[in-house]
């Protein structure tokens, strides 16, 4: 794409603000400075991913992938600030599905071990699971609250606290890995992927793009998967002390 | 503490409170063994508070609790909310079918409630068979609170404390209640631990009596201490002049 193209493509950016500013909405500035930001944060990621891709070196590849896994942590650990420890909860349960996931699909040779496969899938990897963590924390500290009742009266009936939250965490990862089963179905006839899509652009063949889509789709499934299933068992225990009672709120120990 | 061979629960110096509010304050007392005792009082005395210390839902910030002799602490949770049984006003109820609510207690062990174990328990709280397989949500207040002691009995605990559990019932109903409370306190030998606004029921049912204020147990004693009270809060409020 020439400087000139993707100067005009600013005309998208021109419509919305001037809308802004015809109809009082007041977005004009968010939307300047998330078009400032956007252009900024793209173009170095475009020449570190250069300067990564030319170095081969795995060093560098690590640092890519620690970097997303901090970004996305400190995203979503604002959802569970009741659950104590939720930071480390959340790098962990990151690492965890980023080494699955990587080892499956280099261990497998299913994708080759350069940084050109490896920093892109890894970015889809752990944005994804950035999501289904905030959407499952959003669900978990929500049910927790609604089910307060229920879950005293399984604690005063004589049930640990894992039978007590039971319904709670369920519904919750059950919640949780929703839209990604839904989208899945519907994908290639309401939309095609963002990625497919770039493939198709860049002049790739459009069934291998497909082929490329589906072990990216398939991923995610795992991805939303563990995500939900390991955050939810490792927050859980940390509702309750030692003799099985709901931790107060003062008693709660936030990162 | 010393402890009292004939206390169901003793409370040492027993204080309790939460996010800076003083719920229960020092309260040193019993609940005699194998007795009836209502606990009375206006509301946000601290009574259902003290049942969820005595059930280990809760823990004391300063004193002791022993069960049945024991120290609180010193019996598995589990054990502890099977030997104290808890019935709350508000009879939480499970989604689904009082049948699978009934069911619950044994569930949590692993085990199964027999269905003509279910229907003795339910004739024993003056509901029908017909109710088994009802829906929970279509069940009325006072049939709530009836389903809840019934599966609070499940356990078969050997203290029974019953939070204003007739206060949604019709005269007839709360008449069954208070018979089948009796019987079992008489029959099985468990100490009933019963929170009621309802000084009448308090007097005829009761062998022993707590008045609690403000978080404090303000008197206590046999349960004619209603009738001649010694205290004057205790007196004003069974002018009522408290709500």
């Amino acid at each position: 794409m020439s400087i000139l193209a993707l100067s005009l493509s600013l005309i998208f950016v021109l419509i919305p603000i001037i809308l802004s500013k015809t109809l009082n909405l007041g977005l004009e500035k968010d939307t300047t400075i998330a078009t400032v930001r956007s252009i900024i944060q793209l173009l170095a990621v475009g020449y570190i991913l250069t300067f990564v891709f030319e170095s081969g070196n795995y060093l560098y590849i690590i640092l890519m992938v620690v970097l997303m896994i901090g970004a996305a942590t400190q995203n979503a650990r604002k959802k569970g600030a009741s659950i104590e420890g939720i930071t480390w909860k959340l790098v962990g349960t990151f690492i965890f599905v980023e080494v699955l996931t990587q080892g499956i699909l280099l261990g497998f040779h299913i994708t080759p071990p350069t940084a050109q496969y490896i920093i892109p899938i890894s970015g889809m990897v752990v944005g994804n699971s950035m999501v289904l963590a905030i959407l499952f924390l959003n669900r978990f500290t929500s049910e927790i609250e609604t089910r307060q009742d229920e879950t005293e009266l399984i604690l005063s009936l004589g049930g640990t606290p894992k039978q007590a939250i039971h319904t709670s965490l369920i519904t919750s990862i059950k919640a949780s890995m929703i839209p990604t089963i839904e989208s899945q179905k519907t994908i290639g006839l309401v939309q095609l992927p963002g990625m497919m899509s770039g493939q198709i652009i860049a002049g790739a063949d459009p069934v291998q793009a497909v082929q490329f889509q589906l072990l990216i789709l398939f991923l995610l499934l795992t991805t939303a998967a563990v995500t939900s299933v390991m955050l939810g068992f490792m927050s859980y225990p940390t509702l309750f002390n030692k003799k099985m009672q709901q931790l107060k709120r003062s008693e709660i120990k936030s990162d | 503490m010393t402890r009292n061979n004939k206390a169901a629960l003793q409370f040492n110096h027993v204080s309790y409170s939460d996010q800076d509010l003083t719920i229960i304050k020092n309260i040193t007392g019993v609940f005699p063994d194998g007795k009836i005792t209502t606990l009375v009082g206006p509301s946000g005395a601290g009574k259902t508070t003290l049942f969820r210390l005595c059930n280990g839902l809760i823990s004391p910030d300063s004193g002791e609790i022993a069960v049945n002799g024991k120290d609180i602490n010193s019996y598995e949770p589990t054990e502890l909310r099977r030997t104290v049984g808890l019935a709350l006003q508000s009879a939480t109820m499970l989604r689904g079918s009082v049948l699978k609510n009934l069911a619950m207690p044994l569930t949590l062990q692993g085990e199964k409630l027999p269905e003509d174990e279910a229907k003795r328990l339910l004739e024993d709280v003056s509901l029908g068979e017909e109710y088994l397989h009802r829906n929970v949500k279509d069940l009325s207040g006072g049939q709530r609170q009836k389903v809840s002691i019934a599966r609070t009995l499940v356990n078969k605990p050997k203290i029974l404390l019953l939070d204003e559990i007739t206060s949604s019932l019709d005269r007839v109903s709360k008449q069954d209640i208070e018979e089948l409370i009796t019987n079992i306190n008489k029959k099985y030998h468990v100490t009933i631990v019963w929170i009621t606004h309802n000084l009448d029921q308090a007097l005829s049912i009761g062998d022993y009596t707590w008045v609690m204020m403000n978080g404090e147990l303000i008197e206590s004693g046999d349960s004619s201490l209603l009738n001649n009270p010694q205290n004057d809060l205790v007196k004003r409020f069974v002018k009522g002049e408290f709500e």
